[in-house]
C-alpha cells in the first residue's frame, strides 16, 4: 500500500519539474466565450458563434464594423457607386496575403461573392447577396459589382461575417482550417474546449499586440463567474450571469464593460394564432408588461426597455415606450373589450438563455395579474427552432434577435411571428432602394411606428453588452455592433 | 458447457443487435434537426434544406442505419454533422479525459474508503465504528453536484487554491490536467468512497463470522493476523465486483460533473451532442458504451463460470 | 477481543435507533410535503423582485430567493415534486418488474428466463442519465417524463430481486411438496411466494426511493425535471449556483432537504433489512 502510494507521488512529481508553465505571458490573452462554433466557416451555415471567434481577427470582409457600428474599409480601401447606384467599383488593398502564403486579390472577391449567391448556396445571410447581378474582375486590384436596383444597405451588408473573403484554394478544408487574411492565424481548436490563435506577422495593415489569442469555451453561467474570479481567463464577452456583475464592480482586478449590441429582447407573438390575432388581446399584453421589473429581477438592473424593434443607440430610434407603458387595469379591460374578461391561456416556449427562461417567469407572474395564463415550457435550442422557429407551434416566446438593423424580418409574412402588414413591407421596400441619408432616417422612424401601432410583438429591452476585463487589459470594444471579439488592437498594459 | 459458450455468444450478438436498433429508432424521433440547429434564427427554408442535402440527412432511414452498423463493424463511427469531424478521433480525445478522471476517482475513493471500511470493522460497535457509518450515510445522501458546488465555491472562488473548471491538456504537464481533475474527481468519488467503505465493512464483518476464520484463529494466529491474512483478502471478492460496477457509472455518470467544471470529457460531449441535435455522435458514443458494459458483463460471466464449479451444474 | 456480537442498540420492538432516526427525518419532509398541497407560508408563483436575497428571519425562516419568493415554501413544495416523481417510479418499477421476476422465477431455466436476464443486463448496460436525458428530448422536459425516464430503470432493478428472492423461495421444501401435489405456479406464486418475499421488495423500495430522489434532483438540476413555476429541488440548486456568492442560504437549504431525505430512507432501509433479518440481531 505505501509502495503504491510512493510510486503515486512519484508519477506526479517528476513531470511537475519538467512541465511547461500553464500561466499565460502577457503578451497572450484567453477569452472566455459562451457558445463554441460548430466549425469554422461564418460563410456557410453560419452560427454567430464562428463570427465571434473569427471575424476581423482571421476573417476579413470588403467593409468592417467599426467600435461604434460605423462602417469603415476593410479589405476595399476605397469604391466608387455609379450615379443610379446600382454599379459599385472596389478599389482592394494591394499586398494583401492570405496565411497560406497566396496573394489576396480580385479573383478572390468574386469567387467568395459568387460562392454565397450560387442557387445551392448553404450561407446563412443568403439574403445580402441576393440582389448581386454580376460579380466581375477588372484587374488583380479592383473588382465590380453590378446589382439589380440600388441598394442603401449594400455596404453595410458587406461587413457582415458571412461576407468574409476566402480563398479558393482552401476553401475545401475551411470548416476546420480556416484560411483567412487578418491579424490573427488560426492555430489549433481542442474542440469542446478551446481554440488558440497566433499572431499573423505578415499581416497587411496594422499588426496586432498580442502574441497569442485563446478562447475558451464556457457554456454555464456560474462556471463562468468561478473562471473569471479564479483568473483562469482574462476576459469574459458576454458575461452571462448579470448577478455577479457586482462583485467584479467591487473588486480592483476586474473592470466591467457596459455598452450597448444589437440584441433587441422581445416577446415574440404568434400573430395568426387565436387571440394573438386580434389587435385588442395584443395591445393589452404590452399594457400588462413591467419592462423595468423584468430588467431589474432577469437581468439585475442591465439593459435599456424599447418600445418598438430598434437599438436605442441608433440615431434613428423612436422611443415608443410610452404606448406600451405598464398598465395592466388598461390591459384587463381591453381584454373584456376583446371578448376575454376572463383572460384565457396560452403557451410560452423559452430557449435556454436565461434572459428568457428567468425573464420568462417573471412576464408569466406579470400576465397571471391580468388573468392570462401562461404554460411555460422551456426547450432546448433544437426544440425551440423546431416547434417555434420553423414550426410556428406557439402562443408567445422570448427570444433576443442579435443581427445588426433586422427590422426588416417584419417584412417577411412566412418569419415566426407571421406578420402581413402590406403598409409596412411598402416602407421597407422603399427604404431598401433609398440613399439619401434624411429620407433613410425617416422611413426608419415610420417603420418602428408601423410596428409599435400594430403591437406585433411585446417589446421588451435592448440587452446591454456586458464583459468582464482583467483591468490591465485595453482597448477591448465595449459596444457590440456585430457579433464579433475584435483583437486586432487589444494590449496588456503594464 | 460448451453449449452455454454458444448460448451467450448468441445473446450477446443479440442483444448489441437490439441495443442498436433501439438507439437509432428513439434517436430518429427526436424532434428538431441539426441543419437548422446550426443555420439558427435567420435561415430560410431552402438553405436548410441545402444543407441537410449537404450532411447526407436526406437519404431515407433504413439505409442510414444499415450504413451506420456497416460503418461501426468496421470501426467507421461515422462523422459529426456538427463538427464535421470523424466521431472516433472526437471520442478518443474526449477519453483523453474522462478515463483519467474516472480511475483517478477510483483510486480516490479506493484508498480512502478500504482503510476506512477494515478500521470501522474492526472497531465494530465501537464510537468509532458508528461515526464512521455516520459519515457514510451521509456521504451517500450528497448528491454529487451539489457537492460540487460548495467545493467550487470553497476551494476556487474563495481560496483560490484551484482552477474552477476546464481542462488545460496533458500537454502542459501531468500535475497541471491531475490538478485540474481534482475538485471533479472529489465529487465523484464522495458517494462512492461512502458505499464502498460501507460495503467493505460489511463483507469483511461477514468473512470474519466464517469459519474458516474461527479455524485461523484456532491455529493460533491473533484477531488481527486473522484478519489481514484471511479476513481482508476474502472480503475483497464482493468489493472488487463493486469497484467493477463503479467504474462504468464513472464514466458515463460523470456528465453532471464534466458540465459543473466544464471538462471537454465524453459525458459532456454526449450531452451537447443531443443539444445539437448531432445524432450521429450520440448513436455512436451510446453504442460504444452499451458495447463496452456488455461485453464486460459476457467476459464476467465466463470467467464466474470457469473459475467457480459451483455455478456450473446450476446452468446445466 | 472478539466482537462477534453485534453491539448495535435495538429497543424492544426489533428496531435499532438509527431506523427511528431516519424515521424521524422521513415523516417531517413528508409531513412538509404533504402540507404544502393544501397550504405554503407563502405563494411560490408570486415574484417580488424587491424582496429578493433577504436572508433568514422571522418574516421568511429560510430566506428568499432571486425572485423574492419565500424558500421554506418553495422547499416544501419542492419535496412534494421530487417525493411525487420518485414514488411513482417505484410503482412503474414495482407494476412491471414485479411480474417480470416471479413468472422468470417460476419458469426458472426456461427462454422466457433467460429473456428477461437479457432484457434486464440490457437496460443496465445502458447509461441512464444519458437515456433519461433522450427520453426527455424526445417527450419534452417535465415531472411526468421524469417519472418515466426514473421508472424505467427501476423495472429490471425489482425484476432482478423479485426473481432473485423467489427463486430462494421455491427452493423450500413446503413449496416442492405444494408443487407435486399439482398447486399451480400462478397460485402458488400468488399465495405463498410473494408474502415471503415482501420484505425484501419492501428494503429494495426504499432504496430506489432514496435513488430516486437523487435522480429526479440531478434531471432537474440540468433543467429536465418539473418545469416552472412548479419548484423542483434540482432547479433550485441549479439556479442558486451564479448567485452563491451573494446569497449562499439559496444553495444550502435545498441542499439539505435532499439529503436528509435520502439519510432518511436510507436509515429506514437498513433498519428495515435488520429487522427482518433475524441473523444479525442475536
Amino acid at each position: 500500500m505505501k509502495f503504491i502510494k510512493n510510486i503515486f507521488f512519484i508519477i506526479i512529481a517528476v513531470p511537475l519539474v519538467f512541465s511547461v508553465n500553464a500561466n499565460a505571458a502577457k503578451t497572450d490573452l484567453t477569452v472566455g466565450l459562451q457558445l463554441e462554433p460548430p466549425h469554422l466557416d461564418p460563410t456557410g451555415a453560419a452560427a454567430g458563434a464562428i463570427d465571434q471567434v473569427l471575424y476581423s481577427n482571421v476573417f476579413e470582409g470588403l467593409t468592417r464594423f467599426a467600435s461604434d457600428g460605423s462602417i469603415i474599409p476593410g479589405l476595399a480601401k476605397s469604391w466608387d457607386v455609379s450615379s443610379d447606384g446600382t454599379t459599385y467599383i472596389f478599389h482592394l488593398n494591394k499586398g494583401v496575403k492570405y496565411h497560406d502564403g497566396s496573394d489576396m486579390d480580385a479573383k478572390d472577391v468574386k469567387f467568395s461573392l459568387d460562392r454565397a449567391r450560387a442557387e445551392d448556396t448553404t450561407n446563412a445571410q443568403k439574403a445580402l447577396f441576393a440582389g448581386i447581378t454580376n460579380v466581375e474582375v477588372i484587374d488583380h486590384h479592383k473588382v465590380e459589382v453590378t446589382l439589380d436596383k440600388p441598394n442603401g444597405n449594400f455596404l453595410f451588408n458587406l461587413a457582415w461575417g458571412d461576407a468574409v473573403i476566402v480563398s479558393e484554394d482552401s476553401i475545401e478544408n475551411i470548416k476546420q482550417n480556416p484560411v483567412g487574411t487578418g491579424a490573427y492565424v488560426f492555430d489549433k481548436w481542442v474542440q469542446g474546449d478551446r481554440i488558440e490563435l497566433k499572431k499573423n506577422s505578415d499581416y497587411w495593415g496594422t499588426p496586432a499586440k498580442l502574441d497569442r489569442a485563446t478562447f475558451k469555451f464556457i457554456s454555464d453561467p456560474s462556471a463562468a463567474f468561478a473562471s473569471m474570479m479564479a483568473e483562469d481567463v482574462d476576459v469574459f464577452k458576454s458575461f452571462p450571469a448579470p448577478e455577479n456583475l457586482v462583485q467584479f464592480e467591487a473588486d480592483a482586478r476586474f473592470n466591467v464593460l457596459i455598452g450597448s449590441n444589437e440584441g433587441e429582447t422581445i416577446l415574440s407573438t404568434n400573430n395568426k394564432m387565436e387571440p394573438f390575432n386580434n389587435l385588442k388581446v395584443r395591445k393589452a399584453l404590452a399594457h400588462a408588461i413591467d419592462r423595468q421589473a423584468i430588467i431589474d429581477g432577469a437581468m439585475f438592473g442591465y439593459g435599456t426597455p424599447i418600445g418598438t424593434h430598434f437599438a436605442p443607440h441608433h440615431p434613428a430610434y423612436v422611443d415608443l415606450t410610452g404606448q406600451s407603458n405598464y398598465d395592466p387595469a388598461l390591459s384587463k379591460k381591453l381584454l373584456a373589450e376583446a371578448g376575454f374578461p376572463d383572460g384565457f391561456t396560452t403557451t410560452l416556449k423559452l430557449p435556454p438563455p436565461a434572459y428568457a427562461r428567468k425573464g420568462g417567469e417573471i412576464i408569466a407572474s406579470q400576465l397571471r395579474e391580468v388573468g392570462i395564463n401562461v404554460e411555460i415550457s422551456n426547450l432546448e435550442w433544437a426544440q425551440w427552432l423546431e416547434e417555434v422557429f420553423r414550426g410556428k407551434d406557439y402562443g408567445l416566446t422570448i427570444v433576443s434577435h442579435t443581427e445588426p438593423f433586422d427590422i426588416g424580418i417584419y417584412a417577411r409574412p412566412e418569419y415566426y411571428f407571421q406578420y402581413d402588414s402590406k403598409e409596412f413591407q411598402k416602407v421597407m421596400d422603399n427604404l431598401t432602394a433609398e440613399t439619401n441619408p434624411v429620407q433613410r432616417t425617416s422611413l426608419m422612424k415610420d417603420a418602428q411606428k408601423i410596428i409599435a401601432d400594430d403591437y406585433v410583438n411585446g417589446y421588451l429591452f435592448q440587452r446591454a453588452q456586458l464583459s468582464v476585463v482583467n483591468s490591465k487589459v485595453v482597448g477591448m470594444w465595449e459596444n457590440s455592433p456585430t457579433q464579433a471579439t475584435d483583437l486586432t488592437s487589444v494590449y496588456w498594459q503594464n | 458447457m460448451f453449449e452455454y459458450f454458444i448460448r451467450r455468444i448468441i445473446t450477446l450478438f443479440l442483444t448489441l443487435v437490439i441495443a442498436s436498433i433501439v438507439i437509432f429508432v428513439s434517436l430518429e424521433i427526436i424532434p428538431g434537426d441539426p441543419a437548422s440547429y446550426m443555420l439558427g434564427i435567420n435561415a430560410q427554408e431552402d438553405t436548410i434544406l441545402a444543407l441537410r442535402k449537404e450532411l447526407g440527412l436526406d437519404v431515407p432511414k433504413i439505409e442510414r442505419y444499415l450504413m451506420w452498423v456497416k460503418g461501426m463493424l468496421i470501426g467507421d463511427f461515422g462523422v459529426s454533422y456538427t463538427y464535421r469531424s470523424p466521431v472516433i478521433e472526437m471520442v478518443s480525445e474526449r477519453l483523453w479525459v474522462s478515463l483519467p478522471l474516472a480511475i483517478y476517482a477510483l483510486i480516490l475513493s479506493t484508498f480512502i474508503a478500504l482503510p476506512v471500511g477494515v478500521y470501522a470493522a474492526a472497531n465494530r460497535g465501537k464510537v468509532s465504528d458508528l461515526s464512521v457509518m455516520g459519515v457514510t450515510q451521509i456521504g451517500i445522501a450528497i448528491p454529487n453536484f451539489w457537492f460540487a458546488m460548495l467545493l467550487v465555491y470553497l476551494f476556487a472562488i474563495i481560496l483560490r487554491w484551484f482552477s474552477a473548471g476546464g481542462f488545460p491538456g496533458w500537454e502542459t504537464g501531468i500535475f497541471f490536467g491531475l490538478k485540474s481533475l481534482t475538485l471533479p474527481a472529489i465529487s465523484l468519488a464522495l458517494p462512492q468512497a461512502s458505499i464502498l467503505a460501507r460495503v467493505m465493512r460489511s463483507s469483511l464483518i461477514d468473512t470474519l463470522n466464517e469459519d474458516f476464520i474461527k479455524t485461523a484463529r484456532a491455529k493460533g494466529l491473533s484477531y488481527n493476523q486473522a484478519l489481514v491474512s484471511h479476513g481482508i483478502r476474502n472480503a475483497l471478492i464482493p468489493v472488487l465486483t463493486i469497484i467493477g460496477l463503479q467504474f462504468s457509472f464513472l464514466m458515463a455518470g460523470a456528465i453532471i460533473i464534466e458540465n459543473v467544471f466544464f471538462l471537454p470529457g465524453l459525458g459532456r460531449l454526449i450531452f451537447q451532442s443531443i443539444a445539437q441535435r448531432d445524432i450521429i455522435v450520440v448513436e455512436s458514443v451510446i453504442m460504444l458504451l452499451v458495447f463496452s458494459v456488455v461485453v464486460v458483463t459476457f467476459i464476467v460471466d465466463i470467467a464466474y463460470v470457469i473459475v467457480d464449479p459451483r455455478l456450473r451444474s446450476s446452468i446445466l | 477481543m472478539s466482537p462477534i456480537i453485534n453491539k448495535r442498540k435495538y429497543f424492544h420492538s426489533g428496531f435499532s435507533l438509527s431506523f427511528w432516526v431516519g424515521l424521524v427525518f422521513v415523516l417531517s419532509i413528508f409531513f412538509l410535503a404533504i402540507i404544502s398541497f393544501f397550504w405554503t407560508p407563502y405563494d411560490v408563483t408570486s415574484l417580488q423582485i424587491s424582496n429578493r436575497f433577504k436572508t433568514p428571519s422571522f418574516t421568511h425562516y429560510l430566506g428568499t430567493d432571486h425572485f423574492g419568493r419565500d424558500i421554506l415554501s418553495m422547499v416544501m413544495v419542492g419535496a412534494q415534486t421530487s417525493i411525487a416523481v420518485a414514488l411513482v417510479a417505484i410503482g412503474i418499477g414495482i407494476i412491471f418488474g414485479l411480474p417480470l421476476g416471479m413468472i422468470a422465477a417460476a419458469k426458472r431455466g426456461s427462454f422466457f428466463d433467460d429473456l428477461v436476464m437479457r432484457f434486464n443486463d440490457l437496460i443496465f448496460a445502458f447509461p441512464a442519465l444519458i437515456i433519461a436525458i433522450i427520453i426527455t428530448a424526445i417527450l419534452g422536459a417535465g415531472a411526468f417524463n421524469a417519472i418515466i425516464a426514473i421508472g424505467i430503470f427501476n423495472i429490471p432493478v425489482f425484476a432482478r430481486v423479485a426473481r432473485g428472492a423467489a427463486l430462494t423461495q421455491w427452493s423450500k421444501e413446503y413449496i416442492l411438496a405444494a408443487k407435486v401435489a399439482g398447486k399451480g405456479s400462478f397460485l402458488i406464486s400468488l399465495e405463498h411466494i410473494i408474502p415471503n418475499i415482501l420484505n425484501i421488495l419492501i428494503v429494495q423500495a426504499t432504496i430506489q426511493f432514496s435513488l430516486g430522489i437523487l435522480a429526479e434532483a440531478a434531471l432537474s438540476y440540468v433543467g429536465l425535471g418539473a418545469q416552472p413555476p412548479i419548484p423542483s429541488l434540482g432547479r433550485m440548486l441549479a439556479d442558486s449556483q451564479t448567485m452563491i456568492s451573494i446569497a449562499p442560504h439559496m444553495a444550502i437549504f435545498p441542499g439539505m432537504v435532499i439529503v436528509i431525505t435520502v439519510l432518511g430512507l436510507n436509515l429506514i432501509g437498513d433498519g428495515l433489512r435488520d429487522y427482518f433479518d433475524p441473523k444479525l440481531r442475536s
